[in-house]
């Protein structure tokens, strides 16, 4: 199998970071601080998370492709503004969740962010549902950097002019040198922040400016970390085929509009399952004391009946204590439940818990 | 006290009469990453060489202790339970696991000393 490096390998090398095989990349699982200093960098200051192995996917067209896309995605998108970016899901029929990803209105058609691991069979899947109709390039020259953290927008700022303007979810294209940039204000972190799509041989003394001006290179393991903190979905973890936007309790991606007019794949079984109420949900789990329950990990009720199972689970360091993401039984997944979690052969107590574990300071002005 | 010995678990181990203290070295901690949970075989429990006694979690994954000799267990540290983090910064010092009293000495036989550690730990990388 290949082993893809991303054009900022060498960079990363540089910074100590030890690597991990993901989705067919060498990507920096940490660096020499460790992935604890790299969160806590993320959270009081700001991080640089390489994210080269993403899916990015252009494609092009006008109305007809928003109408199109509609027929996919159950996001509103042909009366998008220019540059909004929308949270969605491609589903299948029966609404089990193929990837989840951002889609943009750009200039001359729609950018699509894809999770790594999905990318190429998205790329086939979306191919064939739009008929080959219009131009698709999943772009292996662009690299994605994100920049996370209260003091993103100050650092941004200073290399790329008028970026403090953005609003939560939307993006715009920006110059950097002499080139164009495309730059949208989200994340994956809990924290305000940027990410930048940039040409691959531009992206090495970009992301050195950003270290210049006091931002630090977090690794995959503080990724995680962080993301579970803020309560979002790792794909292939917390989601999957077997599990629709409603059971991973993310029916507020779903316009209400699009349920109501219907036509995209999976609306039947999405609008049955609001109106029916789901079997299972994923909800916020908290351990009592110190116990990390990882993913795979069994859940009790009080009565030890098993109602389910962690699907991802860490130590929390800004929140200071283990944190966990998984599905239970509807009828337990009441906030305060209490419920027993297996590790290591003994059960012990949790809670149900809000999300997200850490509270979010994105930026005002963030638009549905 | 005898010199400190080195399992392949990497674990560290020394010996004083009866009394063995046990920890896992700084090798061991370099590539686990930071610790954030740690659990101790009980006072009064048994313990055979090589086997389980006791976990700890980075914030990547759960990893086992083991027993470099046999014995009963005579005093964890209770230190490090409460503060994980102290497993990173002193490893082979402070940060000890547990103590046990230790039913046959020729079981250090086979151990490492610090020169041989070294040299296994290198070869078997991070």
């Amino acid at each position: 199998m290949e082993n893809i490096k991303t054009a900022l390998y060498n960079l990363h090398q540089k910074h100590g970071a030890k690597f991990v095989r993901f989705a067919g990349y060498q990507m920096p699982i940490q660096y020499s601080n460790g992935i604890i200093e790299e969160h806590k960098n993320t959270r009081e200051n700001a991080g640089i998370f390489d994210v080269s192995h993403m899916g990015q996917l252009f494609i092009k067209g006008d109305d007809s492709l928003a109408k199109d896309l509609e027929k996919i995605f159950p996001a509103e998108l042909s009366n998008a503004k220019l540059n909004q970016s929308k949270y969605s899901f491609l589903m299948n029929e029966e609404a089990g969740i193929y990837d989840d990803l951002i889609i943009t209105k750009v200039e001359g058609g729609f950018n699509i962010v894809l999770n790594a691991a999905c990318k190429n069979t998205d790329f086939k899947l979306l191919s064939k549902l739009l008929e080959n109709k219009y131009e698709m390039i999943l772009s292996e020259e662009l690299s994605l950097i994100a920049i996370q953290g209260p003091k993103a927008v100050q650092i941004l700022e200073k290399i790329i002019n008028g970026v403090s303007d953005l609003k939560f979810m939307n993006g715009d294209t920006f110059k950097n040198l002499k080139e164009n940039i495309y730059i949208t204000r989200s994340g994956y972190t809990g924290e305000d922040g940027f990410e930048i799509s940039i040409k691959n041989d531009a992206a090495v003394v970009f992301v050195q400016k950003l270290i210049d001006e006091g931002a630090s290179l977090i690794g995959l393991g503080a990724r995680d970390t962080l993301r579970l903190e803020a309560g979002l979905c790792l794909y292939g973890h917390d989601m999957d085929i077997n599990k629709s936007p409603v059971e991973a309790n993310l029916k507020w991606a779903i316009s209400k509009n699009r349920i109501l007019e219907g036509g995209f794949i999976g609306c039947e079984k999405i609008k049955s399952q609001i109106e029916k109420g789901v079997s299972k949900i994923r909800v916020g789990i908290k351990p009592e004391g110190r116990i990390i329950a990882r993913e795979k990990t069994s859940i009790f009720s009080e009565g030890d009946k098993n109602i389910g199972e962690i699907t991802s689970g860490t130590f929390g360091p800004s929140v200071q204590a283990p944190v966990a993401m998984g599905y239970v039984e509807n009828s337990f997944s009441k906030i305060d439940t209490k419920v027993f979690l297996e590790v290591r052969g003994k059960k012990y107590p949790a809670i149900i818990s809000n999300l997200p574990f850490y509270k979010k300071s994105y930026v005002k002005g963030a638009s549905k | 006290m005898s010199e400190v010995k080195y399992s392949k678990e990497h674990e560290w181990i020394k010996l004083d009469g009866d009394t063995a203290v046990i920890g896992i070295t700084q090798h061991a901690t370099e590539m686990l990453g930071d610790i954030v949970f740690v659990e101790l075989p009980e006072i009064g429990s048994s313990v055979v060489k090589d086997g389980n006694a006791g976990v700890v979690e980075s914030t990547k994954a759960a990893s086992d202790i083991y027993t470099p000799v046999s014995g009963e267990i005579i005093e964890n540290n209770q230190s490090i339970v409460d503060d994980p983090a102290k497993v990173n910064a002193d490893p082979e010092n402070e940060a000890w696991f547990f103590k046990l009293k230790i039913t046959d000495k020729s079981e250090m036989d086979s151990l490492m000393n610090k020169d041989e550690y070294e040299k296994f730990s290198k070869e078997s990388g991070s």
